[in-house]
């Protein structure tokens, strides 16, 4: 996770930009501002129109409605120059047929940079990223992740104002994964690079960005810290892709202490007030949810809902398990493989659902 | 057949004693069908490129065109231009009729689908988003197309054999637009033609042997360039591990 | 959509490369001419032995014999020569440009083609001067008024030609005519060019004094190209033809044909030159085409054309004309 920012400046800005394909709206974005030194997370469905927002951004694409401005100024008439001052890494890496080192030094070329100061720029990034000794190697003969740190590497030799990572580690395994993510990480915090990153790996998103944007249907639905983002949705669409699997349409019944008791189906809910409304919809991650037995009366105040119902579907995924519990609508659990076993339910089970007050989302309705 | 070997003799004959102007010919030959071949390889570089990157209302019969005149019959392009240049056509004024420039132009016109098509392919071929990446890079129209006009360079360099062959095949046309004249547009295929209808056979066997040496000595070249381009692109890794100095790990990681 | 495409500058370079190569392709022509000069370079056999003549006779350069309507030493330009294959494919040509080019200082480019397509090709002013052999097309070319000063220049002439065993018995006539109808009597194959060549036009001339029709018959076959194909043709199909003298005579060692007819005034080949109407077509060089017609009628040159063969075959394959009446029919 980083820390924060309040960037003193907007480096990338959009507005109004509006991307339509034949009768379909793919991009609908009214405004959206990227602050200098700040690492915005893009997450989204797939087709939900990211790579289109990060193309328009990167000014590789010319918007028929709607302007980009960099430093607040706009940038008509003046792409090349300012696409000369950022970089853009995709999901594959793109190298040209030619050895690393040179795949590197392309860049800079192109930026008119020096033949010595090319090749002390492009070995020291390679060394950065862990792939010097591969300087030499022609880029047909790399690993997927050998080229992506090449590709990486290419993008911050270019020191870009603006650096657009689109899904870069779609493509790559787990391990592979892991590694990089660190080692980006480490130097996008030292570089304090404007960055927008796209991805649709929420922890990825979660640690690498200041603020996390979550675009459907080509619109931006919410932004934000990522523990808003994730933890608080602003509406259920949202809810649903950032992970809350548990949504009931409940009803307020009585207010006070910072406390709401909301009655969904035949239960009632506690969950800590968050503003004037009379409805609302019951939101909770299944990492929140946790199951006891029915006679199982061990007081934990602090779980303030307990609700009776029987056990619909049981998922056993990978270290974990997915419980889908009918309270008279879904309530979904994740635990561990071994409490489930402890536990001993199967479908029919009668169990409880619990979870505490403030593990409550509430969405006004 | 002993036709065959006495071309042969013939064509060693001719070589030694410069009969019937062969270097001259010969020459010639090289210089029409090279210079066509240069021109063609700029219109269909270019042509290539906007077909493969650019999206135009009547994209699909550029393409058909292109494959079209890849199968032109060489006679009916001479034919046309022949038309043009005579005194009497419309560019009868700039006086190219029975020229080398009016061969030039025939051949290039025939070489230049040939180059087109190939470049064309090879451009759509690569990956659709690596041109977005070159332009990422800070690359202009020209700096993009000259990029990536190296990524296609093994299926270029058999475009431009490609396109010289079919010049320097050629004909037809030559001998319509240029007249076949001795000494000022006689080049070895209309030569051949010529020993042919006067039934000088071995003469015409050798005239068509030298010109198959040519161009075979032309392809060799080409081929010579293509495959030092790929010894290039995939050492292995013993090699370029010495190259470098390091023990390549299989798996590189900090 | 895309940004940016590569088109202008492409198409700005492509075409200075083009007009660059081409400004200095005109080179390709008259620097890379090599000077013929007949002792250094014979272009074909032929060639030779009417030069060894010209030379033993005791003079390089021709001197130059004053003639009505004389011109200028030394002039340059092109001219299209538009002549036939057959003229072309006898070698005399060979023999007689580099001559003319060095002596006058044109150069003359030859395009030698069927008879009926030169003459159309000089009506259309795509020529400078003729030399053609196919009277009646020639004097509706001058009757139209797209030829001038169409002159006599030489004649040879045309023989039958066929297998050694001669089916249709062709030896017993004498006439040109009676030997076509003997051919189409016996169903004897027979190659005909097809292609509306002065030889064309004299074939069908003698079919129609024989009266016959030989179209579509089975035997009759057109090559639809230049003399020595069609002799290749007949020769290898045992069939018989019509050709000039010099063609076979040039010929006659790779083909398996004898002469079974010769001798029929009929059967003259006349050759005139004709200049293109500079009236009718502006663009004609008039005064390179007057020259080579006034050049090539002259007395020396028509001496050069009477002994070009001789050597090479015991006799010339062209009898100089100039100055003499027009022969008839």
């Amino acid at each position: 996770m980083v820390q924060p920012l309040t960037p003193a400046s907007t480096k990338l800005s959009v507005r109004g930009l509006v991307v339509r394909r034949g009768p379909r709206t793919i991009l609908d974005v009214p405004e959206l501002a990227v602050g200098s030194g700040e690492v915005l997370a893009i997450v989204g469905p797939n087709g939900a129109g990211k790579t289109t927002l990060v193309l328009q951004m990167a000014l590789l694409e010319r918007p028929e409605v709607g302007a980009v401005f960099f430093e607040d100024q706009t940038v008509r008439g003046r792409e090349l120059t300012l696409r000369r001052r950022m970089a853009v890494v995709f999901q594959e890496p793109l190298l040209l047929d030619r050895p690393a080192l040179a795949n590197v030094e392309a860049g800079l070329r192109l930026r008119g940079v020096g033949r010595k100061e090319r090749r002390e720029r492009a070995l020291r990034w390679l060394g950065r990223f862990g792939v010097e000794q591969l300087a030499r190697r022609s880029s047909r003969t790399l690993s997927g992740g050998e080229a992506q740190r090449v590709s990486l590497a290419r993008a911050f030799a270019l020191e870009p104002e603006v650096l657009f990572l689109d899904e870069p580690f779609s493509a790559l395994d787990t391990p592979t994964r892991a590694a990089i993510i660190d080692d980006l990480a480490a130097v996008l915090a030292e570089t304090q690079t404007t960055t927008v990153l796209v991805t649709h790996d929420h922890d990825e998103a979660a640690r690498l960005g200041h603020r996390v944007a979550v675009m459907i249907g080509g619109r931006i639905r919410q932004i934000g810290q990522p523990s808003d983002v994730f933890g608080a949705p602003a509406d259920e669409h949202v809810a649903a892709f950032v992970g809350v699997e548990t949504m009931a349409p409940a009803k307020v019944i009585s207010r006070g202490g910072g406390l709401v008791v909301l009655r969904a189906g035949s239960h009632d809910i506690e969950a800590v007030d968050a503003g004037v409304f009379q409805r609302a919809l019951v939101c909770l991650r299944p990492e929140e949810v946790g199951i006891a037995a029915p006679g199982d009366h061990e007081a934990d105040s602090s779980v303030r809902n307990r609700l009776q119902g029987r056990v619909a579907r049981v998922l056993r995924t990978g270290a974990d398990a997915r419980v889908e519990i009918d309270c008279g609508f879904p309530v979904i659990a994740r635990i561990t493989r071994r409490s489930l076993d402890e536990l001993g339910i199967e479908p029919g089970s009668p169990v409880v659902a619990t979870f505490k007050a403030t593990a409550v989302h509430l969405i006004p309705r | 057949m002993e036709l065959i070997w006495e071309g042969l003799r013939e064509a060693i004959d001719l070589l030694v004693h410069n009969k019937h102007d062969v270097y001259e010919i010969a020459r010639r030959s090289i210089y029409v069908s090279g210079t066509a071949t240069l021109i063609a390889l700029v219109l269909g570089v270019g042509l290539g490129a906007v077909i493969a990157f650019k999206r135009f209302p009547g994209r699909m019969f550029a393409l058909a065109l292109v494959n079209t005149g890849m199968g032109l019959p060489p006679v009916v392009v001479g034919l046309v231009i022949a038309i043009l240049l005579w005194r009497s056509g419309p560019l009868g004024q700039l006086n190219w009729i029975y020229s080398t420039k009016a061969m030039i132009i025939a051949q290039a016109v025939i070489a230049t689908p040939v180059i087109t098509g190939f470049t064309a392919a090879s451009l759509a071929a690569l990956h659709p988003r690596l041109r977005l990446q070159v332009y990422a890079l800070g690359a202009s129209r020209l700096q993009m197309l000259w990029l990536l006009l190296q990524e296609v360079r093994l299926p270029l360099l058999a475009a431009i054999m490609a396109g010289f062959g079919a010049a320097i095949s050629e004909v037809g046309a030559s001998v319509m637009v240029g007249g076949n004249i001795p000494g000022q547009t006689r080049v070895l295929t209309g030569a051949v033609l010529l020993e042919q209808s006067k039934g000088n056979f071995g003469a015409a066997l050798a005239l068509g042997i030298i010109l198959l040496a040519m161009m075979i000595a032309v392809n060799l070249l080409f081929t010579w360039i293509q495959l030092g381009i790929r010894r290039d692109a995939a050492l292995p890794m013993e090699t370029q591990a010495a190259d470098a100095g390091t023990l390549v790990q299989p798996w590189s990681n900090r | 959509m895309p940004m940016v495409h590569p088109r202008w500058p492409l198409a700005a370079i492509a075409s200075v490369s083009i007009f660059a190569a081409l400004a200095c392709g005109g080179d390709g022509d008259d620097g890379s001419k090599t000077p013929t000069v007949p002792t250094v370079n014979p272009t074909t056999q032929l060639t030779q032995s009417a030069i060894n003549t010209q030379e033993s006779e005791g003079g390089e350069t021709p001197t130059r014999v004053p003639s009505p309507g004389a011109l200028p030493t030394k002039a340059s330009g092109d001219i299209i020569l538009a002549t036939t294959t057959s003229t072309q494919d006898s070698g005399l040509l060979d023999v007689l440009i580099p001559m003319f080019e060095d002596e006058t200082g044109y150069t003359v480019k030859t395009v030698a083609v069927g008879s009926g397509a030169a003459i159309e090709q000089g009506a259309r002013g795509d020529a400078d001067v003729l030399l053609v052999h196919s009277p009646a097309a020639e004097q509706e070319m001058v009757g139209e008024g797209n030829g001038i000063e169409r002159t006599l220049v030489m004649h040879n002439d045309f023989v039958i030609v066929g297998p050694e065993s001669d089916p249709a018995a062709v030896r017993d006539e004498e006439r040109g005519d009676d030997a076509l109808s003997a051919i189409a009597a016996a169903q004897a194959r027979f190659i005909s060019r097809g292609d509306d060549s002065g030889t064309h036009a004299l074939e069908k001339k003698l079919w129609i004094a024989a009266a016959v029709d030989p179209a579509g018959q089975g035997w009759y076959e057109e090559s639809g190209q230049g003399m020595g194909p069609t002799l290749q043709i007949a020769s290898q199909k045992a069939a018989y033809t019509i050709s000039d003298r010099a063609t076979y005579l040039a010929q006659r060692e790779n083909l398996e044909l004898e002469i079974v007819l010769e001798g029929d005034p009929a059967l003259l080949n006349v050759y005139h030159v004709i200049v293109v109407n500079p009236d009718v077509h502006t663009n004609v060089n008039a005064t390179g085409a007057r020259a080579f017609a006034v050049w090539i009628t002259r007395a020396d040159i028509q001496q050069i054309i009477g002994e070009f063969g001789v050597e090479e075959f015991g006799e010339p394959l062209f009898f100089p004309d100039a100055g003499k009446p027009e022969p008839a029919g």
